[in-house]
């Protein structure tokens, strides 16, 4: 299985595909799979209905594919399309938490205080088995504000770039940084006094030495 | 002027991401350089962000990609081209 995510063999597999190669679509949309997914399950909070709406995406994709113009990312207008597809059935079902109002809006201060730990790298580590430290960060993520569960969800957690995120999201750059900025914190505070000891440890396993 | 904390707080995404110039950026690696409970705020953060990071965590449901390709099959076999 081949899986394109270049610019280059993207447009040109784009081109096959609108020209007949239908079966190109597979590799095409595959790279997407994953952050198609978990931006639906972000907004839907369900796995059946993110399921079913990331299939929904993908075929929407298919038959809009002559409308992309490559003037961004593909793998950006296909999350637009995907956050299309989410909000169009929250709006339908009327079932949306109101988890957003708990955000600030972009404007305000708010008290983003961190947890205080001096002991960080001191802290003799408490084995955390990989399920539960997972299960821990999947909480802290679900629990933040709709807002900034998303901008957590594009940039760190399926790095995309500033820009591509603002595009998806329909928010400035600025406001990104924020939200962002504010989320890591709101986790920082959540999970740092519960991760401590889980700190890198002898060889640079996640690439920061200090 | 040496900045305090909390203002090193205000910064710390921005410089994790290489986003504060460099003027900046030497004035917190000033204050980190003496100040434990930033240093600490930062390498947790950093910790975090890595952390979330990790394919391991977000998992897609068992099947996930079998049953959208399928979908996808019978999508394409009743197109015409899109
Ligand atoms: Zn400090």
């Amino acid at each position: 299985m081949t899986n394109v995510s270049n610019p280059e063999t993207e447009g040109e597999t784009i081109r096959r595909i609108l020209a007949g190669e239908k079966h190109l679509f597979h590799a095409l949309i595959r790279p997407c799979e994953r952050a198609i997914y978990f931006l639906l399950f972000s907004l839907l909070r369900n796995e059946a209905e993110a399921e079913d709406a990331a299939q929904e995406t993908a075929i929407k994709v298919y038959r809009k594919l002559h409308l992309f113009r490559g003037d961004s990312q593909f793998r950006t207008w296909v999350l637009s399309i995907a956050r299309n597809e989410g909000l169009g059935r929250l709006r339908k079902s009327e079932t949306r938490r109101e988890d957003s109002l708990d955000a600030l809006v972009d404007g305000e201060a708010g008290d983003f205080t961190p947890a205080i730990l001096t002991s960080w790298r001191e802290v003799p580590a408490e084995t955390l088995e990989r399920q539960e430290l997972g299960k821990l960060l999947r909480d802290a993520i679900d629990g933040l504000p709709e807002n900034y569960r998303n901008v957590v969800l594009l940039r760190d957690i399926e790095e995309m770039d500033v820009r591509e995120t603002a595009i998806v999201l329909g928010i400035t750059e600025g406001a990104v940084k924020v939200r962002l900025h504010r989320a890591r914190a709101l986790l920082q505070r959540n999970l740092a006094p519960k991760l401590k000891g889980f700190a890198p440890k002898g060889r640079n396993l996640f690439g920061w030495t200090r | 002027m040496r900045i305090d904390c909390k203002h090193v707080w205000q910064y710390i995404s921005a410089y994790i991401d290489g986003d504060v110039d460099a003027a900046l950026r030497a004035e917190i690696d000033k204050h980190l350089e003496t100040c434990e409970i930033c240093s600490a705020v930062l390498d947790s953060t950093r910790n975090v962000v890595v952390l979330v990071a990790d394919d391991r965590v977000f998992e897609l449901p068992a099947g996930f990609g079998n049953r959208l390709h399928a979908r996808l099959d019978r999508e394409l076999a009743l197109s015409e081209s899109p």
